[in-house]
């Protein structure tokens, strides 16, 4: 369990961050928290020729508040995200997801940003992202583009970064005055990843959920008639593909994610 | 007086240095070694056809490579059967590389040494093995079918075929007025110590003489199997073990093959190597325990009590057994826990499988028994319609009938011969902890809040304390520092500390004064190990014993130099002194001086005893025949069989009526282990022993695929209990001391783990209403079997 050898970068700008991911191409991998990077690595499941540590790149750890979006910079730990009073204020569903998020301890070195780029279809930030109409915003040595949920996510562990790009910061809209929202799953134990997940967020009568666990990226339901029971449960039905694995059958996972939706909903309405 | 340490919650010796992180473990050690690494069997039974290390040639920092044709002399032998048995026929060992087959993912094949662990693996990874694969067989059932054979000359993948029993049992069974057949299974875990195992070995050319720092349970073994494998006389090996980061029992196998291809490696270089194992390697490469099946037959009568139990059941012993059948010998005995079973027959088949082997992990074989007997139990009571732990109270073997002989042999050949215990008392005493008789009344409450709950116990008995013997030795240094060792090894449990109020106590000094040594066979030759619960018993009766003479031979001494009777002195607080005449005394420092008739004063000390010198008789020699110099001594405790020890548990849990998620709202734990050395100690070993036994009932299980991949090679997806799984374990002492030993104490360090699995599927099936005859249990797994049920009683 010792990594392959590789070449490590420091960059100490963005500048020269995106000059070296521009020269290194598809070789280099981005280091952000190392939580998911770092044991793939050693395991040899990755074997990048060269890792891009962005961690001395100044001004990217902020965290802005404005009138209508949360703005989560690369460099922003899982834990000052969760732990920001006015980012709470904004949208408290940040912080409700984010303690489920793992443990301290990996929340303290894990950003949310990487979390995204990362895709796991079990993790609760790319789901948080989809119910809030966010975005991913990538900049590269030739330019800048912002890239929204739906389109992000593409697969399990994939999403739409290209070589040389680095996802700078990732942007989660405000709900309307007055919205409620939930996140609630089952995990194996406290802080493992999501057997199934649910996110829900409940504005001017209008209703969506978003399922991890149950799909190769997070599952986004947009509900137009949330107080028919039967609706929903068809609704989300139709749009999960859950899968047998070593720790929970396809068919629990579908009927966790009846129950969860249900529990979800019934916390915001 | 000084006051007495031994029952006192004294804080243990060994924290301060762990806590701070001053501890050295294994991979702590020998910065300036080289490092090892293995290329091991992807597959899990296949023949090695070729072997091409070609590649891996030009890595930079590559030292060595070696492979099965490199073994020279008995390196090259099949690793020994520790522990053979008349009925283990078929008994299969590995070589420390394989020779020409593999069974199991994970066998080491190809040992490879470098600058570093990093290069190694490098190397390792560009090394190319050919295989032809063979059949794998995985799981029980494909063992017991037997349409694939693991070894080609074991017919039927027996290893042993082992009866006992003490009468006609199904005629028994058949004879009483009920009978219930039952079939039962539980999954494979495994030790999983937070440090996997790890060995240093540094060879002195000019001493000619090998030093071996390994992470095991036992050192003296490692020493003798070393010298014998490598061809070296027994007294240039010398094994310590470092601090280790726990051992469960899987660390009580040797010789490990690195425990012989590194010391091996490290002579032929002339260099020091080590290996640290990492986690994937522990999962493949270690050992793993518990799989099982068990079928059942009992007869009992209406009032369920029992008049005949047979037991069938077949045990994975993985694809060797270097440890004989102790696991599956254990779970034939302890199976009958404090109760008289009526007749008793138990049959077992211990079957090859190509899967990580199988030895002792912490109840060894225990957990399986006792969760078979538990079910047994539950079982009855539901047809019966008898409370749980009435059924259990009319089966007990009563206090009034102790010593109780089972009639059949235990794991260490000895009669299955209880010595003590009262299990009426434990009962009474877990009903009243857990609140037994109240629970209907908060059952109905949770109802009425939407909740589902259920409780559920488990009984069982643990021998403990096995033999042959374990030794202890003492010496007072001149500046009164009280110097102890035994040749066990301590993984963690506290024994320093243990061992010293044991000293402290029987020496007269004080606490601070005693060091004690454990593992080192520098100091201490003779020894057995560290398992089946035998440290208290065994190296605390030892160094109690020890300090006994050692005791003996400072009064004998001190009445000389004070010109009194021994019958006069007492020693307190590391004094020798006349009873009733504190002034009059001698410091047991200046007791040592004066016990070695060469007295340079170094130091104060020697100085000062000068004072006490008799004069020397000019006719006699200094040392007199049968007299030694030096305040030391050694002893040995041997018992005539083990100790055992018992317990109860009792477990609440919730079942979410929707999402089938299991959680233990509260653990109850009623313990004998005789007299208590150390209190805090001893549920430091429970709440331990508790957490492995929640994570065998609820988390964690060896995934293996039909080809013999172990899919959850990971602490990512085994998944152990973490301290937010754990319930708060509530804890209460029954004490009836062991007759055997001259503390009276038991073994305690197995028992936390031993009902776990029992005891929560009875809770489950309570909170259920439906029948577990498997174990562990998941959400997922809870929702199917609400699925069944519901389809069966619609
Ligand atoms: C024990 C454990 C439990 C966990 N449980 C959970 C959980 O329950 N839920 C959950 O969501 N997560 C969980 N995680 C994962 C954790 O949240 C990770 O921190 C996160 O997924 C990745 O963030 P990171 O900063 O560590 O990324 P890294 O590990 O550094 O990188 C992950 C990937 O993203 C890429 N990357 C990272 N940042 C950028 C960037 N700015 N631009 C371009 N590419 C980038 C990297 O190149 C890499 O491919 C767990 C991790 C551990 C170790």
């Amino acid at each position: 369990m010792k990594p392959p050898a590789f070449a490590y970068h420091r960059p100490r700008s963005l500048a020269d961050a995106l000059d070296v991911l521009a020269r290194l191409g598809a070789e280099a991998k981005v280091l952000a928290g190392g939580q998911s990077l770092v044991p793939l690595m050693s395991m040899r499941l990755a074997a990048p020729a060269a890792l891009v540590d962005v961690n001395h790149v100044p001004g990217l750890d902020s965290v802005e508040v404005t009138a209508d979006r949360v703005v989560v910079g690369a460099l922003a730990r899982h834990s000052r995200v969760e732990h920001d009073p006015e980012a709470y204020d904004a949208v408290p569903l940040l912080r409700r997801a984010l303690l489920l998020v793992a443990h301290p301890t990996i929340r303290n070195r894990g950003t949310t940003v990487g979390s995204l780029v990362h895709g796991d279809p079990a993790a609760e930030m790319p789901a948080v992202l989809c119910l809030l109409d966010g975005f991913v915003t990538l900049r590269s040595a030739s330019g800048s583009r912002d890239v929204p949920a739906d389109a992000f996510f593409t697969g399990p562990m994939e999403s739409d970064v290209r070589p040389g790009e680095l996802a700078v910061s990732a942007t989660f809209r405000r709900p309307p005055a007055g919205s409620r929202s939930s996140f609630l799953e089952v995990s194996r134990r406290h802080g493992d990843y999501a057997v199934c997940g649910v996110g829900a967020v409940v504005s001017d009568g209008t209703a969506r959920v978003a399922l991890i666990g149950v799909g190769a990226g997070p599952v986004l339901v947009p509900l137009d008639e949330p107080d028919d029971p039967d609706r929903v449960a068809a609704a989300v039905d139709a749009a999960i593909e859950p899968e047998d694995d070593i720790h929970a059958t396809a068919d629990y996972r579908r009927h966790l994610a009846q129950v969860l939706t249900r529990r979800a909903l019934a916390e915001v309405s | 007086m000084t006051t007495r340490l031994f029952g006192e919650r004294v804080p243990r010796v060994e924290d301060p240095r762990l806590v701070t992180g001053n501890g050295r473990f294994l991979d702590d050690l020998g910065h300036d070694a080289l490092e090892a690494a293995f290329v091991r069997s992807p597959h899990a039974h296949a023949r090695i056809v070729d072997i091409d290390v070609s590649e891996a040639l030009d890595v930079e920092g590559l030292v060595a490579i070696y492979t099965y044709d490199d073994l020279d002399g008995r390196t090259g032998e099949a690793l020994p059967l520790l522990i053979p048995h008349p009925t283990l026929t078929h008994g299969r060992t590995p070589h420390a590389l394989a020779r020409d087959e593999v069974n199991h993912v994970g066998e080491a094949v190809v040992m490879v040494v470098a600058t570093s662990r990093y290069v190694a693996e490098d190397a390792a990874e560009r090394v190319r093995v050919e295989y032809d694969f063979l059949p794998a067989v995985v799981g029980i059932e494909a063992a017991r079918a037997a349409e694939e054979l693991v070894h080609d000359d074991v017919p039927g993948n027996l290893a042993a075929r082992m009866v006992q029993q003490t009468g006609d049992a199904d005629a028994a069974v058949d004879a009483a007025p009920n009978l219930l057949e039952l079939d039962l299974e539980i999954e494979r875990s495994a030790s999983m110590p937070l440090e996997g195992k790890g060995v240093l070995a540094r060879w002195d050319p000019d001493d000619e003489s090998l030093l071996v720092h390994t992470s095991t349970q036992t050192s003296t073994s490692v020493r003798q199997a070393l010298a014998a494998k490598l061809g070296l006389p027994v007294d240039r090996v010398e094994v310590v073990t470092p601090d280790v980061g726990g051992g469960f029992g899987v660390k009580i196998v040797h010789p490990w093959p690195e425990e012989i291809l590194v010391p091996w490696a490290a002579i032929r270089l002339g260099r020091p190597v080590k290996w640290t194992e990492d986690r994937r390697e522990h999962f493949v490469s270690s050992a793993h325990e518990r799989g099982q099946l068990h079928h059942v037959r009992v007869g009992y009568d209406d009032e369920g009590v029992l008049a005949g139990l047979s037991v069938r059941f077949w045990h994975d012993n993985g694809a060797y057994v270097p440890y004989g059948l102790i696991v599956p010998i254990i779970t034939s005995t302890q199976l009958l826990g404090p109760y008289k079973p009526g007749v008793y027959r138990v049959e077992f088949d211990s079957l090859y499988t190509n899967t990580v082997l199988v030895t002792p992990y912490r109840g060894a074989g225990r957990p399986q028994g006792c969760y078979v007997m538990e079910r047994v139990m539950d079982a009855i009571a539901a047809e019966r319609g008898i409370d749980r732990t009435v059924v259990r109270e009319r089966n007990f073997i009563r206090p009034e009938e102790m010593p109780y002989d089972h009639g059949l042999i235990f794991q260490d050949g000895r009669p299955l011969l209880y010595d003590s215990g009262d299990y009426p008392a434990t009962l009474a005493k877990l009903k009243k902890l857990v609140g037994w008789d109240g629970f209907e009344a908060y059952r109905e409450q949770a109802r009425a809040e939407g909740r589902r709950v259920g409780i559920g116990l488990a009984c069982y008995v643990e021998g403990t304390g096995v033999g042959p013997y374990e030794g202890g030795h003492i010496r007072v240094e001149t500046d009164g520092t009280v110097v102890v060792s035994t040749g066990l090894t301590t993984q963690g449990q506290g024994h320093r500390t243990m061992l010293a109020q044991i000293v402290a106590d029987e020496l007269g000094v004080p606490f601070d004064r005693v060091r004690v040594t454990t593992g080192d066979t520098r100091r201490f030759k003779y020894a057995v190990g560290t398992f089946a619960s035998r440290t208290a018993v065994m190296s605390g009766s030892a160094v109690a014993l020890t300090a006994r003479s050692v005791r003996d031979k400072a009064l004998t001494i001190a009445a000389e130099a004070l010109e009194v009777d021994v019958e006069d002195l007492e020693v307190v607080d590391g004094h020798v002194r006349v009873k009733g005449s504190p002034s009059s005394s001698i410091d047991l420092g200046a007791v040592a001086v004066l016990s070695n008739p060469l007295r340079y004063a170094f130091d104060e000390a020697a100085a000062r005893a000068t004072q006490f010198a008799a004069p020397a008789d000019p006719e006699k020699p200094p040392v007199g025949p049968g007299e030694q110099p030096g305040l030391e001594g050694s002893d040995y405790y041997s018992p005539p069989r083990s100790t055992f020890a018992n317990g109860m548990h009792a477990v609440v849990v919730e079942t979410d009526p929707d999402t089938a998620e299991i959680r233990v709202l509260r653990y109850c734990v009623v313990h004998d282990c005789g007299t208590l050395v150390n209190p805090m100690l001893v549920e430091g070993q429970i709440h331990g022993g508790v957490a492995q036994g929640v994570g065998g009932a609820l988390y964690e299980r060896m995934e293996y695929a039909p080809d013999g991949q172990l899919l959850n090679a990971s602490f990512m997806d085994f998944l152990m209990p973490y301290a937010s799984e754990v319930p708060e374990v509530e804890i209460d002492h029954l004490v009836t001391p062991s007759p055997l030993n001259p503390l009276g104490v038991k073994g305690a360090g197995e028992a936390g783990v031993i009902p776990g699995a029992a005891a929560i599927a009875s809770a489950i099936e309570d909170a259920e209403g439906l029948t577990i005859t498997r174990m562990p249990i998941s959400p997922s797994e809870l929702f199917a079997l609400r699925a069944a049920h519901r389809k069966e009683t619609p």
